[in-house]
């Protein structure tokens, strides 16, 4: 009998666009598309039940075996590190994590550096790597305007096209890692399910290179 | 006693304790307490480097213990001969990516001072049945350290570097691993044998095999043929479901051999771990050998289990016109037919039940 896998796409633009990957690699789910109050979306011939989640709840999701495989971007696995496979790079949602800042800004390394971010592990461990000891301030949203504002003396955050840095004075100082969509699985269900989810990440990947 | 009696997790202790026992492994009991001391000198073994600590009345910190396996290595005697032991205990640490600490029950063996492929052989077994024992859909990934660290030997990369390829091969990311791999420098045939090795994933047997074929450094090879001992060995023992799996990594400070972890269906997690720790024993001033697993039993609730039919077979029903005596008399009937039963004023809430025995005046008239 044919298993069902759950997955869990990111809300949003990038969930579109995973979307149109699996769609492509013949796991497609025309509902999931249109205008409704459903919550779970399914194809039971292609095997497939999708489901929308808030992006940084994807690894959650995984991990914790709600979904069987997910999307995700690399600057959640980064910073939340969950225990599943990373199975393959779908080449969306590029983009740089970044140390970026004053444009003319340079560390004189004589006192503790501010560093304003949504992600504070991944800064953690940056800047630890470094020695460099950091005030980590941790913030939800308008990253830049820490630095310009004076709360910061730096931001890690990720950089698409630099445009609304260079807009406000900024630009990137140092680049961390590049960034793309990801596809995870569940260790424990790719276990049991792993027949259909190596057949999944093979069309996916077939999808992804053509 | 009736199965209903134990929850899974007591049924699964009590059928573990048995296999153990079975195969002459003697029951270990340590305190509660260690000096934190031993876990700061081994941070790196803990599965989680938090660890809660307090001062002892002599002003010494100790800490709850987070793990078993520290315990019984720092108090096994140094004699050279062979002990098998096996516990039940309950370990204080924060889950990964958990908030806070939660008391963990685990079970688990160490078979401590000489490990030769029968013994090592046994303790696969002992961990395939101890999952088996857990649920009929089951799966041990195997693998030893030895066949990966073999191959990342043939190139000069310092221990950052290696522990960040065999991160990347522990979450099978292979598109990460070709890109550490050019970015460190690392050759073009290591690259090639480190994804060869994270694909080949299957069966032990089958996938040894297609293994073998591979053109791997000698010290790779020589692990292989430890491998290949215990799929024999698995087969004489009529097991199955045992994959071979390189992503199966663990800190090679410690482990220095066979690795693995095993997964039932039904619960997101690996839920046993295990492998061969000779480096720790070193590490702990200890001379030789040693393996073992443990059996974590937290999340054992999540298993599904048949629901009883009635919250109790037989409902006594009593009001203040029933002697107490005929309250005890049926009881006794009730005990002696081996009915389980729960005794209550008639005015309370009912809970389901199968029969229903009534004491009351009404139901004397």
């Amino acid at each position: 009998m044919k298993r069902m896998i759950n997955i869990a796409l990111p809300k949003g633009r990038l969930g579109e666009k995973a979307y149109a990957l699996f769609a492509r690699a013949g796991y497609d789910c025309p509902e999931l598309l249109e205008e409704n109050r459903k919550l779970t979306f399914e194809n039971e011939s292609a095997g497939v039940r999708y489901f929308w989640v808030k992006p940084s709840d994807v690894a959650i999701y995984v991990e914790r075996g709600a979904a069987d495989i997910g999307v995700a971007g690399k600057d959640i696995l980064l910073e939340y590190a969950p225990d599943v496979y990373e199975l393959l790079d779908l080449g969306i949602g590029k983009c740089r994590m970044c140390v970026a800042g004053p444009k003319d800004f340079s560390d004189s390394h004589t006192g503790i550096l501010r560093v304003a971010t949504k992600f504070p592990a991944i800064a953690r461990r940056y800047y630890a790597a470094q020695s460099r000891e950091i005030d980590v301030i941790r913030l939800n949203g308008s990253i830049e305007l820490a630095p310009i504002l004076g709360l910061s003396d730096v931001i890690v955050d990720i950089v698409e096209t630099g445009k609304t840095l260079a807009e406000n004075g900024l630009g990137v100082l140092e680049e961390i890692e590049p960034i793309s969509a990801r596809l995870i699985a569940n260790k424990a269900h790719y276990k049991f399910k792993g027949e259909e989810i190596e057949t999944l990440r093979k069309m996916l990947e077939r999808a992804v290179n053509a | 006693m009736k199965p209903e009696t134990l929850t899974t997790q007591e049924r699964i202790v009590f059928e573990l304790r048995e296999l153990y026992l079975g195969c002459g492994y003697r029951p270990y009991k340590v305190g509660k307490f260690e000096e934190y001391d031993l876990y700061m000198r081994n941070k790196k073994f803990l599965a989680s480097e938090q660890v809660l600590t307090f001062s002892d009345t002599n002003g010494k910190l100790k800490a709850l213990k987070p793990d078993v396996t520290l315990s019984i290595i720092k108090n096994a005697k140094d004699d050279g001969r062979s002990q098998k032991l096996c516990y039940t205990e309950t370990v204080y640490r924060v889950p990964r990516n958990a908030y806070g600490f939660r008391e963990i029950l685990q079970t688990g063996l160490e078979c401590i001072g000489r490990v030769d492929d029968y013994a090592a052989g046994e303790v696969l077994m002992l961990a395939a049945r101890s999952l088996e024992r857990i649920c009929e859909r089951y799966v041990l990934d195997v693998s030893d350290v030895g066949v990966l660290s073999g191959v990342l030997a043939e190139e000069p990369i310092g221990d950052a570097d290696c522990a960040r390829l065999l991160s990347l091969v522990g979450e099978k990311n292979l598109h990460g691993l070709s890109a550490a791999c050019a970015e460190m420098g690392v050759s073009q045939l290591t690259s090639e044998r480190l994804t060869k090795l994270v694909s080949a994933c299957g069966p032990l047997q089958e996938t040894l095999d297609r293994v073998e074929l591979l053109d791997l450094p000698q010290t790779s090879r020589e692990a292989l043929a430890g491998l290949r001992r215990m799929s024999d060995m698995l087969t004489a023992y009529g097991i199955g479901n045992v994959n071979l799996d390189f992503s199966v990594v663990n800190d090679m400070d410690y482990y220095n051999g066979l690795v693995f972890r095993g997964f039932v269906e039904g619960i997101p997690a690996g839920i046993l771990a295990g492998g061969r720790y000779d480096n720790l024993l070193l590490r702990m001033g200890k001379h030789g050998e040693a393996i073992g697993f443990a059996v974590y039993l937290d999340q054992l609730e999540r298993l599904a289990s048949a629901k009883p039919a009635y919250q109790t077979e037989a409902l006594v029903l009593y009001d203040d016109q029933t002697d107490p005596l005929e309250i005890v008399r049926a009881t006794e009937e009730l005990c002696a037919r081996g009915v389980s039963f729960r005794v209550q004023r008639e005015e309370e809430p009912c809970p389901t039940c199968r029969e229903i025995v009534r004491l009351t005046k009404e139901a004397n008239i």
